[in-house]
């Protein structure tokens, strides 16, 4: 039978190897030619745009990489979603919201009006156009627009 | 009670009170807003309230552990807390970056990622905070006649969740990066140190209910800390899937997260075995009843709910939706919030010293917030399968998806308000206990 001694070594073994092999995944993950963040193409406008994204935490109705609150729609791939269905205008209908003074409100539910300048609502662009181009494992497929086409084919 | 400094734990019970039914307000809030009765959207926009609720959340959670604690280790340690002036300096400081936080919230104060939204300099203050308490609960434990593995495990179980809100604090200018390392604060809290503070407190109930041998009860601790360890380290991994990392996550997530209601189920298991082996009959029924009810609940909300989406091939269709806030209501509150409260109904009666151990109200309070709770996990959940499918299978649009979905919240909110009607009734009970008293000391437990 287990003697606690027994029970002790499994706790304090195991939880040693699993951080150990934890980390080594991080950095596995992260190291040159395993990285899929799209780290490279990060621009001044796209930090500034997360910046943004953080301050007035979007996060908290939207959801992001589907990260969020599930109120708001998904916003990982937007600009294309939207340029389908506002013929190419995808951008300028996102500028639009983010600059109104007045709440954007669809079907009933409302979105705080944030009447951001022209600069602020290009660095949000920027960061969804960022976002829109990182390898998400295939996660894009199921909430992009060509996966939409084709269950319409 | 067996030393007058236990009782500091009565006022982070007190606290955490207060902000559960804060935090159940702001949660009715959301739920008339996913309804259409967004009246308060001036005031209070969705992303206030859904702050608000998570953030208030972890307070209470944290309180409750605090207080847990305070009360548990001076009677583990058989000792007296090294300072109680500074608990007390501790628990005003706790309240007050709460209440800071919440009201910056309001304003559009706040970092804006999710479960961390509290703003950078108050994250300061909570690490001073937490310092603060975990140098009095550790010089307390090292400092006292006996250093038991119940004390042992709960206190590194807070000392590890201090250790682990630092990877939060990291700036990062990728999304990606930074999701990913909020994960290590937020994974690791729930789904690894924070079931060590559980295992801790689970441990010393069964001691002090069951009357089990207590090198018993610790053996088997050891073996289910172990298991949370063991699969909850790397089953972190099931964050990692869809969100720009590489793809080894699918395979490291998916085995090891699949694992993890190993643990739960073997805290099931464990609380309900000691019971049936304990020859104590302790007469305080509605701690046992929220023990074991944890342990059970705990299984099914984390445990068995958790593992309904955490393999990749269903993830990538649930990833983002109202699934994840049915996993998530049932698990917090079975894993968390019912231990809190089960030692909140255990200290109480000791602290004060008056033994309202089997109350009707108080056994309402139990069935009406669990079967309450339960209801709105179902509500989330056919919500959340409905939106799957119409959303991710047929490509609906998702806003005409939230209309379709939209009664379900309905369900929702009704189900609330039997499990808010069950807390009030406990928080009445925790109120016709009384304030702690010294007298308390001289009664037999």
């Amino acid at each position: 039978m287990l003697s606690k001694k027994q029970a002790r070594a499994f706790f304090l073994g195991g939880t040693l190897v699993t951080f150990l092999i934890f980390i080594g995944l991080t950095i596995y993950s992260f190291s040159k030619g395993n990285d899929q963040t799209n780290q490279e193409n990060l621009t001044a406008e796209v930090v500034r745009g997360k910046e943004i994204w953080e301050s007035n935490n979007c996060m908290g109705c939207h959801t992001l990489l589907g990260e969020g609150a599930y109120y708001a729609p998904e916003l990982t791939k937007v600009v294309d979603r939207l340029n389908i269905r506002y013929d190419g205008n995808g951008e300028q209908v996102i500028k639009s919201i983010l600059m109104s003074p007045s709440p954007w409100q669809i079907n009933g539910r409302k979105m705080v009006a944030y009447g951001m300048t022209e600069q602020e609502a290009s660095d949000v662009v920027a960061f969804f156009n960022w976002i829109g181009k990182i390898d998400l494992n295939g996660f894009d497929r199921v909430i992009s627009p060509l996966a939409k086409e084709k269950i319409n084919k | 009670m067996k030393y007058k400094s236990q009782k500091v734990a009565y006022w982070f019970f007190a606290l955490s009170m207060l902000l559960l039914v804060l935090q159940i307000t702001y949660g009715f809030i959301m739920g008339f807003a996913r309804i259409g009765f967004d009246n308060l959207h001036e005031f209070i926009p969705f992303n206030t309230a859904r702050a608000v609720h998570t953030n208030l959340l972890v307070v209470w959670l944290l309180s409750g552990f605090m207080g847990a604690a305070y009360y548990i280790i001076p009677e583990e340690a058989q000792r007296e807390l090294v300072n109680v002036k500074l608990a007390y300096v501790q628990l005003i400081s706790l309240a007050l970056v709460g209440v800071i936080a919440i009201v910056g919230f309001h304003f559009n104060i706040w970092e804006g990622r999710k479960f961390l939204e509290i703003p950078r300099p108050l994250d300061y203050l909570v690490v001073v905070n937490v310092l603060l308490f975990l140098g009095l609960i550790l010089t307390t434990l090292f400092k006292g006649k006996r250093q038991t593995t119940t004390a042992l495990v709960l206190s590194m179980g807070l000392l590890f969740a201090a250790l682990l809100y630092l990877p939060g604090m990291l700036p990062f200018d990728s999304q990606v990066t930074d999701s990913f390392f909020r994960w290590w604060v937020v994974h690791l809290w729930v789904e690894g140190v924070w079931e060590l503070i559980m295992g801790g407190i689970l441990s010393f109930l069964l001691i002090k209910l069951t009357g089990v041998d207590r090198e018993v009860i610790e053996k088997w601790l050891y073996v289910i800390v172990g298991l949370t360890f063991l699969s909850g380290v790397l089953g972190t991994g099931h964050h990692y899937y869809y969100i720009g990392v590489n793809k080894i996550w699918l395979i490291v997530g998916g085995i090891f997260s699949a694992l993890e209601p190993l643990a739960f189920l073997a805290m099931a298991l464990f609380a309900v075995n000691m019971y049936r082996k304990g020859e104590k009959k302790h007469p305080n029924k509605l701690a046992l009843y929220w023990t074991l009810g944890a342990a059970i609940v705990s299984f099914v909300g984390a445990g068995l709910l958790g593992f309904a989406h955490t393999l990749p091939q269903t993830n990538i269709y649930t990833h983002g939706t109202l699934v994840t806030a049915m996993h998530g209501h049932l698990a917090f509150w079975g894993a968390y919030g019912m231990i809190v409260l089960a030692i909140i109904s255990y200290s109480l009666p000791n602290m004060t010293g008056r033994k309202l151990y089997d109350s009707s109200r108080g056994r309402m309070a139990f069935w009406l917030a669990n079967i309450g709770m339960i209801g709105m996990t179902v509500a989330f959940g056919v919500a959340g399968v409905a939106q799957v499918y119409l959303e991710r299978k047929f490509k609906m649009d998702f806003m005409l998806v939230q209309k379709e979905i939209a009664v379900h919240f309905v369900v929702l909110v009704l189900c609330a308000t039997m499990f808010a009607t069950g807390i009030v009734l406990y928080i009445i009970d925790f109120y016709k206990h009384g304030k702690p008293s010294d007298e308390a000391l001289e009664i037999k437990e």
